[in-house]
């Protein structure tokens, strides 16, 4: 049992981050994923994850979606706990209950799109609103026919996932994502299972909502150039730490840290 | 040669379609019972207790592992001892259907099993409940590669209901056997019943394969 006397109840003050991993560790047995991450993300801000496979990076935003269980420290959403709730004054792990009430802040894209197949793409987005939130039908298709419209898949919402490409069927889950209203959005390398001419349709999406919407994001890239261009800072994990974070211009024009330069320069003799 | 009476055989006729009418009945009960126990049984051994998932597992292997024609006579012959007086069309029912639940179970746990694991993420991302997930989510998509498997097991209980005759329900067999008893003549009437299970097994096996491919073009799973 760890001691929870450090972390506090409930995160407060004008400038409280809407995302925060205080001492977060992670583990697969004897094998340490994540060691005593600290991440503070501001309301609005979009910060880019990037750093070898293995280093973490995916798994930062599993543990925040809660597909993962941490295995120490707290993580808090909103000022709020989330993986934890309290018990008598002190912090205790949240149960499914306590999870559920918090969950629906945050919303998560995956690599693999992940669509509903038996479901068109206005019933992927309309799914959540209508079971989850409780909207009516006519409510959730208005927000869901919105959202495709901005996604530009609007032509195809009657469509099942297995007639569409896989840029199309990304642009209906980040679609689907949006319609449950997270206040923090979460982009688990979202274009690497894309063919190249179709990633751009992606990744405008993407910069839409970040130059139109005051949403938080957390975004796992391997797209260095994407990431320059639109994060507000990006962190380079390795080895289950953040070996160094910035601004985008600073850390890729002027990366630090040895282990950053042998990363950004291999990432660079690859493309 | 063969001594077929055709007058005999019209004059039993009634009796074996209103049996077939039973036979049907208890078909189509008993598997009512198999298809929504057995979809329990296979959710119960998914769930996070560690206790109920062993125990269900051990219920099905034991029942799997054991002849429907003990199972039937266990419910209708030992039940009393323990207070349980049942009709012979309700222990055969109950036996029936729990005996094919625990085979079903293992289909719909196949059916389950086969749906990616990216999906009770996305689930679980849109903040759905365990119950959601599965009417929504999961259970659309497991039952379509589970749709061939449980119309096997249709086909099968319809042939299994002869055993409830063994506790006095009166489907085909037990009928065709009073009628030969009557009549000192065996040759009509298990001749008739065989081709009535013919008649019904058959037909039933192609319907079921159209059905399978109609429910997965609906469900857009081509």
């Amino acid at each position: 049992m760890q001691d929870m006397s450090g972390f506090p109840l409930e995160l407060t003050g004008e400038n409280k981050p809407m995302v925060s991993f205080r001492k977060v560790r992670k583990s697969y047995g004897s094998l340490t994923v994540l060691d005593d991450l600290d991440l503070d993300v501001s309301a609005g801000e979009m910060v880019s994850i990037i750093g070898p496979s293995g280093s973490g990076k995916t798994t930062v935003l599993r543990m925040l979606m809660t597909l993962e269980e941490i295995n120490g420290g707290v993580i808090y959403v909103d000022g709020k706990p989330l993986t934890h709730m309290e018990k008598n004054g002190v912090l205790v792990p949240a149960n499914e209950r306590y999870l559920h009430s918090r969950r629906s802040d945050i919303g998560m894209c995956f690599q693999h799109f992940n669509l509903f197949p038996h479901m068109t793409a206005l019933e992927n987005c309309m799914e959540g609103p209508v079971q989850v939130l409780g909207l009516s039908k006519a409510e959730a298709r208005d927000r869901s026919e919105e959202l495709l419209e901005m996604v530009g898949m609007i032509a195809k919402k009657d469509q099942h996932p297995s007639r569409l490409s896989g840029g199309q069927q990304q642009r209906v889950a980040i679609a689907r994502a949006l319609a449950m209203r997270p206040k923090v959005m979460l982009f688990d390398e979202v274009t690497s299972a894309l063919d190249p001419e179709v990633i751009g349709e992606v990744t405008n999406v993407i910069r839409q909502l970040v130059s139109e919407h005051n949403l938080t994001m957390l975004m796992v890239t391997h797209q260095m150039g994407f990431a320059l261009d639109i994060s507000d800072r990006v962190c380079f994990f390795y080895g289950g730490k953040i070996e160094e974070q910035g601004r985008p211009a600073d850390l890729f024009g002027n990366p630090q840290r040895e282990r950053t330069q042998q990363f950004l320069s291999a990432v660079k003799e690859a493309v | 040669m063969f001594d077929w009476k055709w007058e005999f055989a019209w004059e039993i006729l009634p009796r074996l379609v209103s049996a077939t009418g039973n036979t049907l009945l208890a078909a189509g009960a008993g598997y009512g019972i198999a298809l929504v126990l057995g979809l329990a049984l296979a959710v119960a051994q998914r769930t996070q207790y560690r206790v109920l998932t062993f125990a269900v597992r051990e219920i099905v292997e034991f029942v799997r592992s054991t002849p429907l024609l003990l199972q039937i006579f266990f419910v209708f012959y030992v039940g009393p001892q323990f207070g349980i007086r049942l009709s012979p069309w309700t222990s055969g029912m109950i036996a029936i259907g729990v005996h094919y639940a625990c085979y079903l179970s293992e289909v719909y746990r196949g059916g389950i099993d086969s749906v990616p694991k990216g999906q009770w993420e996305a689930a679980t991302a849109l903040n759905m409940t365990t119950v959601q997930k599965y009417r929504r989510v999961i259970i659309p998509q497991a039952i379509p590669p589970a749709l061939s498997g449980m119309g096997n097991y249709l086909v099968g209980i319809f042939k299994d209901t002869p055993m409830l005759s063994v506790i006095g329900v009166a489907e085909l067999i037990h009928t065709a056997n009073a009628i030969g008893s009557e009549h000192y003549r065996f040759l009509e009437p298990f001749t008739m019943v065989g081709i009535i299970f013919l008649a019904i097994s058959l037909p039933a096996a192609g319907l079921i394969r159209l059905f399978e491919g109609r429910v997965r073009l609906k469900l857009g799973l081509k």
